[in-house]
């Protein structure tokens, strides 16, 4: 029992750094724009709100775990907006292809943050020596009384806010493109461009806004993980990377629905770390376990093109960039 | 007011090119750079304070020279060994790309090449084969599995129209698992997970030393790949549908091509390089395998192969560039006392210099007549 419970914490943890990168991404994707740097984005954010942190906590004597906790999430969001942008800027007015300039944000978003994050370790004196104790407490902190509530307070109370943020987040998302009039704009650019600009509509803002705004909330991913999942330290081992591979993926596997997204990343949260609760495994197998998340998204990936379900395909346009006078 | 606004002609109307010619184009190229290493520059100096000229002479140091002969030697050829690497991935996603077909799964094609490699140069070590049939063996052992990798994807696209940038990208990981399960597998000495400089003391399986030189054998390769793939794609029939087939598949559709057989062979052609440039990363370079063998050059391939536009010639200078920035990075992160990643954020940044002047290329900007005109 116990054990259960740990794998379902640790799943949600888990999750909830992928959630935030898959929900920005369904934003960016549901108006055209496959945005491959998620990772780089994520990198970005996470390390713009350490580094903003650290220089706050290094230089006030007593930081105000509230001021701190605005500081991370508001140089988190900037950072990955004005990724956001360059992608943005170079995708859709200078019409580059989306693919090579997402690949190319993921280089140089890991770039900037293990650059910059192996020189703040060097500031700090080490690695694991980077001291935001008060931000990431502050991430960390339960709501008290309820985490105590058993084995029903340990699975749904014993996480940081953050993790609440990214469920409400992700019914935000769907329902702004579900059911809000620029919900429905922001798809029609993404699903036929042409027509949303007979339409009157301003395809080159919603692009514009949807993947900014995509990156920004991909970026909180980074946060997440730096303050919460790692606790508020920094390591040059390429764990964002692969988790925003895996947000990319969580797209995918949740046909383009934030809704989805939620149980989504939490079972990729529990597929992930399988193998740390089953008995007797060698390295070996262990890492052929790993394997299962990413097998898993190309399973639902071929039911979706098979079943040929109008409302779970990629939206009709995706990579592909809008020119007025083509055609 | 918003009426009279709209009317006006806007102050920059974007028009199509027909063509540009090839020396405006390299003008525009070099521009880029130039901005692009002036923005590095300005970088360079705010976050280190340190001087960019010096940086980039460091770099230039790093890549082709040093302060002895031996050094010199050494690093231009650890530079020529990475282009090779580097250069086969292009080549290997240059027939894809120009069909239109997002391969993004060169990492793990390659990875699964390496492994391949590194299973029969393993296993067949005390079989007492020539070293050139183990070499033989091991190679197309590689292009098989590199083509199998590729085929995957290829066939659900072909078939069920499966998006295969996606595809291709979640391949990748499973790629990488099954690597660290083979290294798992393998590790050697026992416990160090990793697994180590395979046949070190008999070099079976090694590529040949020739002329003093270790990497004769990856020059030649690379070079053959090349020429071959740029004579496929420009001069034969099967190019051609390559061609078609990336404009308009109704196109090709209607001149009586098999969309499905032209994607399916293609990708196995580009999976197959692809194995093969994890043949010469493992049995020419690295000689051992671990998920790094391929360390990211699939997706940096992408890049090479869209910005030479799939000319195979092209990728050479490109190639050259990345690797230059590389190497010279990691010079000047020992010099300097900066890390490597400083090399990640260069790249980037000339990357989206060159992404973003391909506008000026394609297209013209029309500004609207000063007022006094009309």
């Amino acid at each position: 029992m116990d054990s259960v419970i740990s794998l379902i914490q640790a799943a949600v943890v888990f999750g909830t750094v992928i959630m935030f990168g898959c929900i920005g991404e369904i934003m960016s994707e549901k108006a055209g724009n496959l945005n491959l740097g998620v990772p780089g984005i994520m990198y970005i954010g996470a390390i713009a709100s350490l580094a903003s942190v650290f220089m706050y906590e290094s230089h006030v004597a007593e930081p105000n775990k509230a001021v701190c906790v605005i500081i991370a999430l508001v140089s988190c969001f900037a950072a990955s907006a004005l990724a956001g942008l360059i992608y943005s800027f170079l995708t859709i007015t200078l019409r580059a292809n989306q693919n090579v300039t997402g690949l190319t944000l993921t280089i140089f978003g890991s770039g900037i943050a293990n650059f910059f994050g192996g020189s703040l370790n060097k500031m700090a004196g080490g690695v694991g020596q980077i001291s935001v104790a008060n931000t990431s407490e502050a991430f960390r902190a339960r709501i008290p009384g309820l985490s105590s509530l058993g084995a029903f307070g340990k699975i749904f109370f014993s996480y940081g806010f953050m993790v609440y943020v990214a469920i409400i987040l992700a019914i935000l998302v769907n329902y702004f493109l579900k059911r809000t009039r620029k919900g429905l704009n922001l798809r029609a650019v993404g699903e036929n461009p042409a027509t949303a600009d007979a339409a009157g509509v301003n395809v080159t803002k919603y692009k514009y806004f949807a993947t900014v705004i995509g990156a920004g909330i991909s970026g909180l991913g980074g946060v997440y993980y730096v303050m919460d999942y790692i606790k508020g330290t920094w390591a040059n081992d390429g764990t964002i990377e692969k988790l925003g591979w895996l947000a990319v993926a969580l797209v995918i596997f949740a046909t383009w629905k934030s809704v989805n997204a939620i149980w989504g990343a939490y079972l990729f949260g529990i597929l992930y770390w399988a193998y740390f609760y089953i008995p007797n495994l060698t390295r070996a197998s262990q890492e052929l376990f790993k394997m299962i998340p990413y097998v898993v998204t190309i399973i639902v990936l071929l039911f979706v093109s098979l079943r040929k379900k109008k409302e779970n395909q990629a939206p009709a346009h995706l990579g592909l960039s809008y020119f007025r006078e083509e055609r | 007011m918003s009426k009279a606004a709209a009317v006006r002609e806007p102050f920059i109307r974007i028009t199509k090119r027909d063509k540009m010619p090839i020396w405006k184009k390299i003008i525009i190229y070099v521009v880029a750079i130039i901005l692009a290493l002036a923005v590095s520059a300005l970088f360079i100096f705010f976050v280190t304070k340190l001087n960019p000229i010096d940086v980039y002479k460091t770099m230039w140091q790093g890549a082709f020279g040093g302060i002895t002969d031996t050094v010199k030697k050494l690093h231009r050829s650890v530079t020529i060994r990475d282009i090779c690497t580097l250069l086969l991935l292009g080549v290997a996603l240059a027939p894809a790309f120009k069909m239109k077909f997002w391969n993004c799964g060169a990492e793990g094609q390659m990875l699964m090449g390496g492994v391949a490699t590194a299973f029969m140069m393993i296993n067949l070590a005390d079989a007492g084969l020539p070293n050139w049939l183990l070499l033989v063996i091991m190679c197309v052992s590689a292009v098989i599995f590199g083509a199998v990798w590729g085929l995957i994807p290829a066939i659900f696209k072909a078939v069920w129209n499966t998006n295969e940038t996606l595809f291709t990208l979640m391949m990748n990981y499973v790629a990488i698992q099954i690597t660290s399960f083979c290294v798992a597998k393998w590790e050697n000495p026992y416990g160090s997970n990793s697994v180590g400089i395979i046949n070190q003391a008999t070099q079976v399986g090694w590529f040949p030393t020739w002329f003093g030189q270790k990497y004769v054998l990856n020059i030649i390769i690379a070079i053959i790949a090349t020429v071959a793939m740029f004579i496929y794609l420009k001069k034969t029939k099967q190019g051609y549908e390559i061609a078609v087939v990336g404009e308009s598949k109704n196109t090709a559709k209607y001149a009586g091509i098999s969309v499905k057989k032209v994607i399916i062979r293609t990708m196995i052609i580009s999976g197959a390089v692809c194995g093969l440039a994890g043949f010469v990363g493992v049995a020419g370079v690295d000689h051992t395998i671990s998920t790094s063998t391929a360390g990211g050059r699939g997706f940096t391939a992408i890049i090479v192969a869209w910005l030479a536009k799939f000319n195979t010639f092209f990728m050479v200078a490109i190639t050259l560039l990345i690797i230059f920035l590389n190497r010279g990075a990691s010079e000047i992160a020992s010099k300097f006392a900066l890390n490597e990643y400083a090399s990640n954020i260069i790249t980037g940044i000339i990357l989206f210099f060159i992404l973003g002047c391909e506008f000026f290329i394609t297209y013209k900007m029309n500004f609207r007549k000063s007022a006094k005109e009309a």
